[in-house]
């Protein structure tokens, strides 16, 4: 079973003078939302007895690492670091990322790959899918309720319009939405044990991917900032002013 | 590129709103609008206060802890802890001996929780790491130009910085202390230290015979009513031979040890000060990297201790780290530290350089002033503290990092040759070296500090500011501290308030929003966070005491010194008197409110580890 996640900034971020991204030297780099609620879940169907092993598998430097390191303090019993650092880490993407674990799927011949439905800092919700499409798997997106039945998984998706029940055969996608699970805490004594699981390096290259970008940033800003808002005393007021912004 | 928009932030709050809905122990909140009953009116719901053998809800919750043993147990990842931890690498390497140091540290990563000036005097640098330049210590700005000034509301005194003065910085340089902490944790790492930032030591362990055994973890996955969730889980137990405390300015664990082995018995009691700071990338043609400039006098009155820093940093963009200081000992309650910030800002020869210019950090954190006569005693059976806990910041040259640094490596020294000591036979199960102080009081520090111990109580007369500054300049700059007499603090910081009807509200101007801002917005900066629902660790010993007394007697001065807007006495849905809320999510950890409420009543403790301020390469700290 794969548990891929990402590892991504807090919200506490500035631009760079430069417009060409944000800055991200000494920022903390933790683990995605959803990646945790992912990871939570192959726990869980590996104490279940499910599955017999999972993997933790992230792209990125070697901070990344430390966030490996919370996944096995999690339960996961062994890493897999794909290294991707400097420019090609700032243009890495959804496309690439699923390139690396449709690779890495087919190498390690993985039954399940669940990682979080989308990464809280591109808002993407695109490498599950496209990893499926990749792999030629079926997918169980937005998942909120996983069931192994034989050798299908019944997947309970959230939708727009409610929550959706399909059955999708193994080997398959699985990505984690908000109601899923409940994360654990990684804690201090199995942060140490973790310690002594194995995380393995491993290139883009050695995969056969390549990562170079095919999208351009042009530039990045700052949301505008928000106007004040006027108070006004009665309806009256209320029509004027809209009267004067032009509005009606 | 992934662009940086609040859609971001709003997704992860989202996340985080969707998750407390779905809690299972959903706690009511505080502010709630039902109506009271006694558990739905407590403030304080933490299990240090009410204790959880005697809870129904924790009855057949498994309380065991896992448990661990090392060499040596340090609290803290700050400056002290990290050069005791390097140091004790040291020391085993050159020895070929094997040692286990670990460090616990609250915050979510290294250097997180630092905040400071800071102007670095790299003497205990050299002496712990003589190649910090080629392993790359980011000490990238050594002070080129030193300014002193006397403000007053329009015009700026300067004043002359001669040699051998305290605040004469020739020599040191101006760094962002968080990053410096962070470097310093990647050397500790690289000796084989085992860092475990993201775990708060919340309790000490004592062995039978009473000497420390070691200290465990915070537990986790407690609700904020205080009852078990289903995620909860206890902290470990860290055993060691010796634990050094090194939780900066005020520790919790410290404050416990000072009652449990009367280390406070033969000094003056702790006084400090708040300093609050920010961090601004200002316009570059205002930009002097290496400038360095500290004032006293406007907008605080004589009597009130305190002056602000300002200092050009060179990291690549036009940045200047700036703060004021203000000693805890004031007596208006209507005072509010943060204001006099904001005010201070909008003095013509501050305004001049930020004009035009973009905050992009905030932060606070208390800091030690009692220096000499207020140090305690520094090791006990099973343990030593070091750093800014037991206090050794130098303060006339407001520096106490290369202090701490020391103590840390004298710690660490002092510890080394008795763990290693074959032939060692303790009375105590948990090690007692008395070896450390002995050093500490042969070493640098102690002179250091004996030479300034008389400058900042020279302050406690009738001229205030003005008496101290001539005293400085006769006594320290002609005798270098020499005189045969010890002047005395006046007491603690918590006692000095004087009741609000004896007192003039201070009318602060409204913020404007360019150079001067809004408490929330500050604290948005610090980029503080914890996990919501848990037990405020702001605990009271008695919820009554606020409103009884804080606000009755000081009009609520919690409301005015806490620089997170963590307190808020707010109306009775009820419509008859008033409330304490606690917002304890804002705290940022700097524990003022500990040290300065006036009846004591408040119980800092630590929140679950990782929560708490995200100060990225923050001097004040970070």
């Amino acid at each position: 079973c794969f548990a891929p996640f990402l590892c991504l900034r807090p919200p506490q971020i500035r631009v760079k003078p430069d417009r060409t991204g944000v800055v991200t030297d000494g920022v903390k780099h933790s683990m995605n939302p959803f990646c945790e609620i992912a990871v939570e879940e192959a726990v869980k169907l590996k104490e279940k007895k499910l599955v017999k092993e999972v993997v933790a598998v992230s792209c990125g430097p070697q901070q990344v690492q430390e966030t490996i390191r919370t996944a096995l303090a999690m339960g996961a019993d062994r890493g897999i670091h794909v290294e991707v650092s400097g420019k090609d880490y700032e243009t890495l993407g959804p496309l690439q990322v699923s390139k690396i674990f449709a690779a890495l799927a087919k190498k390690e011949q993985a039954d399940l790959i669940i990682l979080g439905k989308q990464a809280i800092d591109d808002d993407c919700n695109q490498t599950g899918q496209m990893t499926a499409a990749l792999l030629d798997w079926p997918q169980g997106t937005f998942a909120s309720e996983v069931t192994l039945e034989a050798d299908k998984l019944k997947v309970v998706r959230e939708i727009d319009g409610g929550l959706e029940t399909i059955k999708i055969k193994l080997p398959a996608v699985v990505t984690a939405d908000l109601r899923l699970n409940t994360p654990r805490y990684a804690t201090l004594p199995n942060i140490m044990k973790a310690k002594k699981k194995k995380i393995v390096n491993v290139k883009p290259a050695d995969l056969g991917v390549d990562v170079s970008s095919r999208l351009e940033v042009l530039k990045v800003d700052e949301p505008p900032q928000r106007q004040s808002g006027v108070k006004v005393e009665t309806v009256h007021d209320l029509v004027e002013k809209l009267k004067e912004a032009g509005r009606i | 590129m992934f662009p940086a928009c609040r859609y971001s932030l709003q997704a992860r709050r989202c996340v985080g709103a969707l998750k407390a809905v779905q809690a299972e122990h959903v706690a009511p909140q505080v502010c709630s609008t039902r109506s009271s009953s006694s558990t739905l009116s407590r403030i304080t719901t933490h299990y240090s206060v009410y204790p959880r053998d005697k809870d129904p809800r924790w009855e057949g919750v498994e309380m065991e802890r896992f448990a661990d043993e090392a060499d040596v147990v340090i609290v803290g990842g700050g400056p002290a802890g990290l050069s005791a931890a390097i140091r004790l690498k040291q020391l085993a390497n050159q020895h070929e001996k094997e040692l286990r140091v670990c460090v616990v540290e609250k915050a979510s990563q290294i250097g997180a929780h630092t905040l400071s000036g800071a102007c670095l005097e790299p003497t205990a640098l050299s002496e712990l790491i003589p190649d910090w330049k080629e392993r790359g210590a980011p000490l990238n700005t050594p002070v080129t130009e030193d300014k002193f000034s006397i403000l007053t509301e329009k015009y700026r005194i300067p004043v002359p910085i001669l040699p051998g003065l305290p605040m004469n910085n020739h020599g040191n340089y101006l760094v962002r202390l968080g990053h410096f902490v962070r470097w310093l944790g990647e050397q500790a790492e690289e000796l084989g230290v085992e860092l475990y930032p993201g775990y708060a030591a919340s309790e000490v362990l004592f062995h039978e015979d009473g000497s420390v055994k070691g200290i465990a973890t915070n537990d986790v996955g407690i609700a904020k009513d205080g009852s078990p969730k289903d995620v909860f889980e206890r902290g470990m137990e860290l055993h060691a031979k010796v634990t050094l405390f090194g939780e900066g300015c005020h520790g919790h664990l410290a404050k416990q040890l000072y009652k449990q082995f009367n280390l406070r018995g033969n000094c003056e009691p702790q006084t400090y000060a708040i300093g609050l700071k920010e961090l601004w990338v200002i316009d570059e043609k205002k930009w002097c990297p290496g400038r360095t400039e500290h004032s006293v006098g406007w907008p605080l009155n004589r009597n009130t201790y305190g002056g602000s820093f300002l200092y050009h940093l060179n990291e690549g963009e036009p940045l200047v780290a700036l703060g004021f200081v203000v000693g805890l000992d004031y007596t208006n309650p209507y005072l509010s530290p943060f204001r006099e910030f904001q005010r201070w800002k909008h003095h013509p020869s501050i305004m001049s350089t930020l004009e035009g210019g973009n905050r992009i950090a905030y932060g606070a954190r208390a800091l030690n002033e009692g220096g000499f006569q207020s140090i305690p005693k520094l090791t006990f059976p099973g343990g030593m503290l070091i750093g800014c806990s037991p206090g050794f910041m130098n303060v006339p040259k407001i520096k106490g990092t290369h202090t701490a640094m020391k103590s840390g490596m004298l710690a660490a020294e002092s510890a080394f040759s008795k763990i290693t000591d074959e032939n060692l036979q303790s009375e105590t199960a948990g090690l007692y070296i008395p070896e450390y102080e002995e050093a500490f009081k042969k070493s640098w520090i102690w002179k250091e500090l004996y030479s300034v111990r008389n400058i900042r109580p020279s302050f406690h007369n009738y001229f205030g500011l003005y008496g101290g500054m001539v005293y400085t300049g006769i006594f320290y700059w002609i005798l270098r501290g020499k005189e045969p007499w010890t002047l005395k603090h006046n007491g603690l910081d918590a006692d000095q308030l004087k009741p609000a009807k004896d007192c003039t509200p201070i009318e602060y101007p409204k913020p404007d929003g360019k150079i001067s801002f809004d408490l929330l917005s500050s604290v948005a900066l610090s980029g503080t966070n914890h996990e919501h629902d848990q037990p405020p660790h702001l605990t009271l010993k008695d919820d009554s005491v606020p409103v009884a007394q804080n606000l009755a007697i000081y009009d609520g001065p919690e409301q005015r010194f806490c620089p997170a807007g963590v307190y808020e006495y707010v109306p009775l849905e009820t419509g008859d008197g008033m409330r304490l809320q606690i917002n304890a999510q804002n705290c940022v950890h700097c524990k003022t409110c500990d040290i300065k409420d006036p009846s004591q009543n408040i119980n800092w403790v630590v929140p679950e580890g990782s929560g708490g301020p995200a100060y990225n390469g923050f001097s004040m700290i970070v």
